[in-house]
């Protein structure tokens, strides 16, 4: 399965590291990054495979959470489908 | 990969309007729980219920989770209960409510649709037995909702049971007085009901459905609100394209949702109900879009125009977004579920006769209205039947959801609390339809059922 995560807030130092590490540690490959700043917020989208994910996908995503608040950011992990479905016929 | 803007603009959708999935509900056939001895049927329907749906909230919940899109409701469809209860001799069907009612409990459900009956030709005794027993199911169980068709365009109004149906609401209302009437927030009277609608009160599983499905219904008045904001001042062409986009969007989502959970679940998808069901929450209102067409407020002239526009644009849009469609498909207007439309009957905008003309071009009808308690069965009676008679003669399904409650009086609001909002008590017209209601029989179908 394939996912797209998101993080949005304010810019600093080390937040793709905090990511990536998680990911890292869990086995979670990186396929695309793409970062901007929409509205003022830093807007950083990764897409990652999770074919061979250690952890299951609710622990990944309490992992992510609690980094996000750490870092005082919102980081969501969703299942690539939902923006396939709504944005590609 | 999709690009960051379109990643955005789902998560705004979800975030900051109020984008979701209203409701999976899982319809279940009960035809082979007829037994004689009523507590056999209760025990078979028990079972089955449970078999079937003991996964339903665990998948909804995982799904939810893993797209992040909220899920707000979990819900089971059943064979109107007067066909599956009638088999045995038993002179009321409360116990069966109650079974449905701990069914429910049991796999967690929101709610579970289907102590019905379809009684637009006629009743069975059954049927009789369904009705009767009513206020009294829905005053002493919490999950339960129920619906009677008495109107379909092929056989025309059962004036009958429009007159008995008056009477029940009162009943209904009385045995629930201490909140509000509340049984009656739980019983639809539909013309033309659909048998395969997700949405309570009046979702029930069809005689002509699988054994058992998965229809979903979606939700998103905050969205294309929102996408109206950025089309202020252009024509009615760009309205209407820019709600058909959304409409596609949101109905996507829908069917993303339905197809997971039916494979999940291993039941086939049966539809996506093409909706736009409001909530209390600000943001997730129907009446605001309308006023976002340009309406002051809404309920003021234009507001039947704008609807069915919306309505149509809506349709238009989520066609083309599912495989199939079904259910009710168009924009709800519960008043009590809707903080524009509350906002709109208390500055005096709104009134029920504006909300029938509205219902001649949405789906449903008078939906979650309440009146004053005073308001005689009669009135109820001949308010059903004029949405009857709408519903009839468009080849539409029409509803009426309405809480005479007791005790309270133009001006007062009533809490229902939840997704049913609160609903402020609206002026009913004090002449008497008695001697009309007292009639009785059938209204004949009209001529444009004849289309053989």
């Amino acid at each position: 399965m394939r996912a797209v995560i998101t993080v949005i807030g304010k810019d600093r130092v080390g937040i793709i590291a905090a990511v990536s590490t998680i990911l890292a540690d869990c086995n979670v490959n990186i396929l695309d990054i793409s970062q901007t700043i929409m509205q003022g917020m830093f807007t950083m989208i990764m897409l990652v495979d999770m074919s061979c994910m250690k952890i299951d996908f609710s622990e990944l995503q309490d992992k992510l959470e609690n980094k996000g608040h750490e870092l005082g950011l919102s980081i969501m992990v969703q299942h690539e489908d939902i923006f396939n479905s709504m944005h590609r016929i | 990969m999709v690009g960051p803007f379109e990643v955005m603009e789902t998560i705004k959708m979800i975030e900051e309007e109020n984008l979701d999935i209203r409701t999976i509900t899982m319809g279940i056939s009960l035809r082979d729980c007829c037994h004689p001895d009523g507590k056999a049927a209760r025990q078979k329907i028990y079972d089955k219920i449970t078999r079937l749906a003991a996964n339903l909230v665990k998948v909804g919940e995982d799904i939810e989770k893993e797209y992040g899109i909220p899920i707000i409701n979990k819900r089971i469809s059943v064979t109107p209960i007067s066909i599956v209860a009638e088999s045995c001799d038993e002179k009321d069907y409360v116990k069966f409510a109650e079974t449905l009612d701990k069914a429910a409990e049991t796999v967690g459900v929101n709610f579970i649709g289907g102590f019905s009956a379809l009684v637009h030709k006629g009743f069975t005794e059954g049927d009789r037995k369904l009705i009767k027993s009513i206020p009294e199911a829905l005053s002493t169980t919490n999950k339960v909702c129920s619906s009677v068709n008495v109107a379909t365009t092929k056989s025309g109004i059962n004036m009958d049971a429009v007159r008995e149906m008056g009477h029940v609401i009162k009943e209904a209302a009385a045995l629930t007085a201490d909140k509000g009437g509340m049984a009656c927030a739980k019983l639809v009277v539909f013309a033309n009901a659909p048998e395969d609608n997700p949405f309570m009160a009046g979702a029930f599983h069809g005689v002509g459905e699988p054994e058992c499905v998965i229809n979903v219904g979606v939700s998103g008045p905050g969205v294309v609100r929102s996408a109206l904001e950025k089309v202020k001042g252009a024509d009615f062409g760009t309205v209407s394209e820019t709600i058909k986009k959304t409409a596609f969007k949101i109905t996507r989502m829908g069917q993303l949702v339905a197809q997971e959970a039916s494979k999940r679940l291993g039941v086939p998808f049966g539809i996506v109900d093409l909706s736009l069901a409001p909530t209390p929450a600000v943001g997730d209102s129907v009446a605001h879009i309308l006023e976002e067409m340009g309406l002051e407020k809404c309920g003021t002239h234009g507001t039947t125009a704008a609807l069915a526009l919306l309505n149509d644009a809506v349709k238009k849009g989520g066609t083309m977004a599912s495989s199939y469609v079904g259910g009710l498909s168009g924009a709800f207007i519960p008043v009590s579920e809707d903080a524009g439309m509350i906002d709109a009957v208390a500055k005096g905008a709104l009134t029920i006769d504006k909300l029938e003309a509205m219902t001649c071009v949405c789906s449903v009808g008078l939906d979650m209205i309440v009146v004053p308690g005073d308001t005689s069965a009669e009135t109820i009676s001949a308010i059903i039947a004029d949405e009857a008679a709408i519903g009839v003669v468009n080849n539409k399904t029409t509803a009426v959801r309405i809480i005479p409650a007791p005790g309270k009086a133009v001006g007062d609001v009533v809490e229902f609390g939840g997704l049913l909002g609160s609903g402020p008590v609206m002026r009913v017209n004090e002449y008497s339809s008695s001697e009309f209601i007292k009639r009785g029989g059938r209204i004949p179908a009209p001529v444009i059922s004849l289309r053989n």
